[in-house]
């Protein structure tokens, strides 16, 4: 079986996709808390007043 | 088998979290920052603080998108201007279709945030202000008309409207003073800067002012253009918004800016070092930033008393 082609990345590129990966982790944890914030902000005690 | 290095290169980006935050134009976020809060903090009503954090950053995020757009768009003619060469795109960092695709994402959540967490007026205003920015401007008029920047110059007055808009939900006529004094601002500041680079966007064959009707008629419309924005600049004492603190910072400020653009109207056009309009473009940026800041200053002191 042929050895599948990989590609070998540089310390350099491993870093920058490192700083990427937190860099969008960080920006999805901040809009979900802008959600969540801005939700409140919103409705304030209203969020509760729902239909069930 | 192994690729060798050099050929990943091209396959395995090695773009860092900054040049993605480089393709929102950070410089043009802070002015979009700051006219938006001044346009929210102005208008009438109560906005919570957090809903006004996330309506600015939605702002300021949409403001970014459509810079991303405008680069992804200008890569060409970015590579050979020298005051944008080194941009994320031309130097090689950021691929076209990464910055296309972050620009849309961008785009998409900062106007549908906008949109579910503020009112569907201004998320209305900010896609309009991406559309006329990233489509308008970039696409059709920069490389057809000198006109270019006067009504592309639009996209960049509307944040003080939609920070007015985040407020009330209904337009009025004092967010459209402030739209009004960016937009008579955007040609002298422009225009100063396209005079000491006029090489540049003739290399790259942008129909700049000073390459289509040449120096001496830039120079001139450059001051009726700083007239213009000068009594513009007084309107808002004028219409009552503000008061006499406001008016002698904008009759100074404004006062330099017509001296200074009328020294840019006297300079030789065929000057080369072109000291008056880099003096002219600079002062350009303090004066907008210090009248809007007097503007809210003098409104803070107010609401104190």
């Amino acid at each position: 079986m042929a050895k599948p082609e990989l590609v070998e990345m540089t310390p350099d590129q491993k870093k920058a996709q490192r700083a990427r990966n937190v860099a969008i982790a960080l920006a999805l944890v901040a809009f979900v808390v802008i959600v969540y914030v801005g939700t409140w902000a919103k409705l304030g005690a209203n969020i509760l007043a729902r239909p069930l | 088998m192994a690729i060798s290095e050099e050929s990943t290169a091209t396959l395995v980006s090695s773009a860092m979290p900054r040049d993605y935050f480089d393709l929102l134009k950070p410089r043009v976020m802070a002015l979009v920052v700051f006219t938006a809060f001044v346009g929210l903090y102005v208008a009438p009503g109560n906005l919570s603080p957090a809903l006004s954090f996330i309506a600015v950053l939605a702002i300021a995020i949409g403001a970014g998108a459509s810079g991303a757009l405008n680069m992804w768009y200008d890569a060409d003619i970015d590579a050979v201007m020298g005051r944008t060469a080194e941009r994320p795109i031309p130097s090689g960092r950021v691929s076209a279709q990464e910055t296309l695709t972050f620009a849309l994402i961008l785009s998409i959540f900062s106007v549908a945030t906008l949109g579910v967490l503020i009112n569907w007026l201004s998320a209305a205003l900010l896609a309009f202000t991406i559309f006329f920015y990233a489509v308008v401007y970039t696409m059709w008029l920069k490389r057809w008309t000198p006109q270019n920047i006067v009504i592309g110059g639009a996209a960049g007055a509307i944040p003080p409207v939609i920070g007015w808009t985040s407020v009330t939900g209904t337009f009025a006529l004092e967010p459209f003073i402030l739209f009004l004094i960016i937009f008579l601002w955007t040609p002298p500041h422009f225009w100063a800067l396209a005079l000491f680079k006029s090489a540049d966007y003739g290399r790259a064959g942008v129909p700049m002012m000073p390459n289509v009707a040449g120096n001496a008629s830039t120079q001139r419309q450059i001051f009726i253009y700083s007239v213009l924005l000068a009594l513009s600049g007084m309107l808002p004492f004028v219409l009552g918004y503000n008061g006499p603190a406001y008016a002698a910072a904008a009759a100074i400020l404004g006062g330099v800016f017509v001296w200074r653009a009328w020294e840019v109207n006297l300079m030789d056009p065929q000057d080369t070092k072109m000291i008056k309009a880099k003096q002219l473009f600079g002062y350009s940026i303090v004066y907008l930033f210090a009248l809007f800041a007097v503007l809210l200053a003098e409104r803070v002191v107010m609401d104190l008393m």
